[in-house]
């Protein structure tokens, strides 16, 4: 089962080609605030993680991310 | 900080569009002309964007029972299904659609949106799983997010993805809710329902149809894309809405399942409204058997959408991706979009403007959606005043 530090890399991973200009991605990143992801590429981080992982992400964590730290922690959750 | 700066973006685009001179959410149809042509916000246009599949808004047998209906029982119920709101004509209703769809049960709501929203709500509650197509109409997610169930999305029309997710779940399967549509709203394409039923006959759960778009229109009796796939056994609800090809308001249900009769009574957005107007009851009523009776309404809707989804294509525009009474041309520039939209609409044509993210991808569509009280002729003006806004 992936731990904490296995999400966060591949978020990161996936969030590549959304890192702005000037922008360090790290665990405090905004994904919409600050990384500036519209809902659809929300969705579109969602299911790539879904596929490697091979698992469902309910709908219904992602009013509670704002950060990428809040995303990993709510996957090792799921996972746990 | 205030309640209200959520709003400006939307504001924003207002103040574009102002200055743009447009108006493409409520646009103002001022005067109807028949169930084609109109004039709206100052232009006499053919209607291209209104879902009045069968063209059934002015049929003179709706307009009589409707009429009847006001002068025998008046004009609204002031009630609940619940309480003073059920009339026998509501009774009737729901026994002529368990009729025509060959169910058990029925459901009568006050709006489309009522029925979808208030059976994805209730049939799943927390602990439970709801999987859907991720491109699912808005009173869907309403629904769904609502009920308080886990909300899982499978990719568009990919039963691949949907068997991932459906394995995935493990023994939360006897507790989960798949949802799709029959024909989606925005791009006209049809759901792939006999390898989605097999799915679910593979993993199991429970399905349900929202047919809002393919009533009356797919399927030897008219039932929709769950008749014209043979799946109709695999379709534990189907619901859909009056307001399309039957011209009217309302929504429904319709399952095997007995269980429907207490669900109704667990069901807020039946139980916390009132129920349809006399008139409304009264033309679906007619519309429904009309529907029956002139199947020939069908081929002139199919003929109707195959022309234009020829002519536009013909026209280089990017279409849709199968021939259906919903034809949606791409834009990817919402400004060229506007634009096209404000002179297609002085070409005399109406069309939907759809902008992200009511739109399935971050791209912009003028929606057409076709009637078979179109005449060919209608349709070739259509397809004119895209190839004129074009140039
Ligand atoms: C797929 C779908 N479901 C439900 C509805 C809601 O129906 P109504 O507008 O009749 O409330 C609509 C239409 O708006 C729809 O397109």
């Amino acid at each position: 089962m992936p731990d904490y530090n296995e999400f966060l890399e591949r978020i990161f991973e996936v969030l590549k080609p959304f890192a702005k200009q000037g922008v360090l991605l790290n665990e405090d990143c905004e994904l919409v605030a600050e990384l500036g992801l519209t809902s659809l590429q929300v969705m579109e981080l969602i299911e790539q993680l879904e596929d490697h992982f091979d698992m469902s992400i309910p709908l219904n964590i992602l009013p509670d991310i704002r950060t990428v730290r809040d995303l990993a922690r709510a996957l090792e959750k799921l996972e746990s | 900080m205030s309640l209200f700066d959520k709003f400006q973006p939307i504001a924003d685009i207002q103040a574009d569009l102002k200055e743009l001179g447009v108006m493409p959410f409520g646009a103002v149809t001022e005067k109807l002309l028949s169930s084609t042509e109109a004039i709206v916000n100052g232009h006499k246009v053919i209607l291209a964007g209104t879902n009045n599949y069968l063209g059934l808004t002015f049929d003179p047998e709706c307009l009589e029972a409707a009429k009847r209906a006001i002068d025998e029982s008046g004009t609204g119920t002031t009630g609940s299904r619940m309480a003073n709101g059920t009339f026998a004509e509501h009774v009737a209703l729901e026994n002529e659609l368990a009729a025509f769809f060959d169910r058990r049960h029925a459901i009568v709501f006050s709006t489309g949106y009522a029925a979808t929203m208030g059976m994805g709500s209730t049939l799943a509650g927390p602990g439970d799983v709801i999987v859907l197509d991720a491109d699912s109409h808005a009173s869907i997610y309403d629904g769904v997010r609502l009920g308080g169930a886990d909300v899982i999305r499978f990719r568009h029309n990919d039963p691949a993805d949907l068997e991932k997710r459906l394995r995935r779940l493990g023994d939360r399967i006897d507790n989960t809710l798949i949802i799709v549509e029959g024909i989606y709203s925005m791009m006209g394409d049809q759901a792939p329902l006999a390898e989605i039923a097999e799915l679910k006959r593979k993993y199991g759960g429970l399905l349900l149809v929202d047919e809002a778009h393919s009533l009356g229109m797919l399927g030897e009796h008219g039932r929709g894309v769950a008749e014209a796939a043979g799946v109709e056994d695999d379709v534990d609800f189907v619901v859909g809405t009056f307001s399309k090809s039957l011209g009217a308001i309302g929504g429904y249900c319709v399952s095997n399942h007995d269980q429907l009769n207490a669900i109704r009574f667990a069901i807020r957005s039946y139980i916390f409204t009132a129920s349809p107007s006399p008139s409304v009851i009264a033309s679906t009523r007619a519309a429904l058997r009309l529907m029956q009776e002139r199947p020939y309404l069908r081929d002139q809707l199919w003929d109707n959408a195959r022309r234009l989804y020829d002519g536009l294509k013909a026209l280089g525009l990017e279409v849709s991706p199968e021939v259906s009474p919903v034809v949606a041309v791409t834009i990817n520039d919402r400004n060229q979009a506007i634009d096209w939209w404000n002179r297609l609409l002085q070409h005399g044509a109406y069309v939907n403007l759809v902008m992200p993210p009511a739109s399935p991808t971050d791209d912009s569509l003028l929606r057409c959606s076709v009637s078979a009280a179109h005449s060919p002729g209608q349709i070739d003006r259509i397809v004119a005043a895209f190839a004129a806004v074009q140039n």
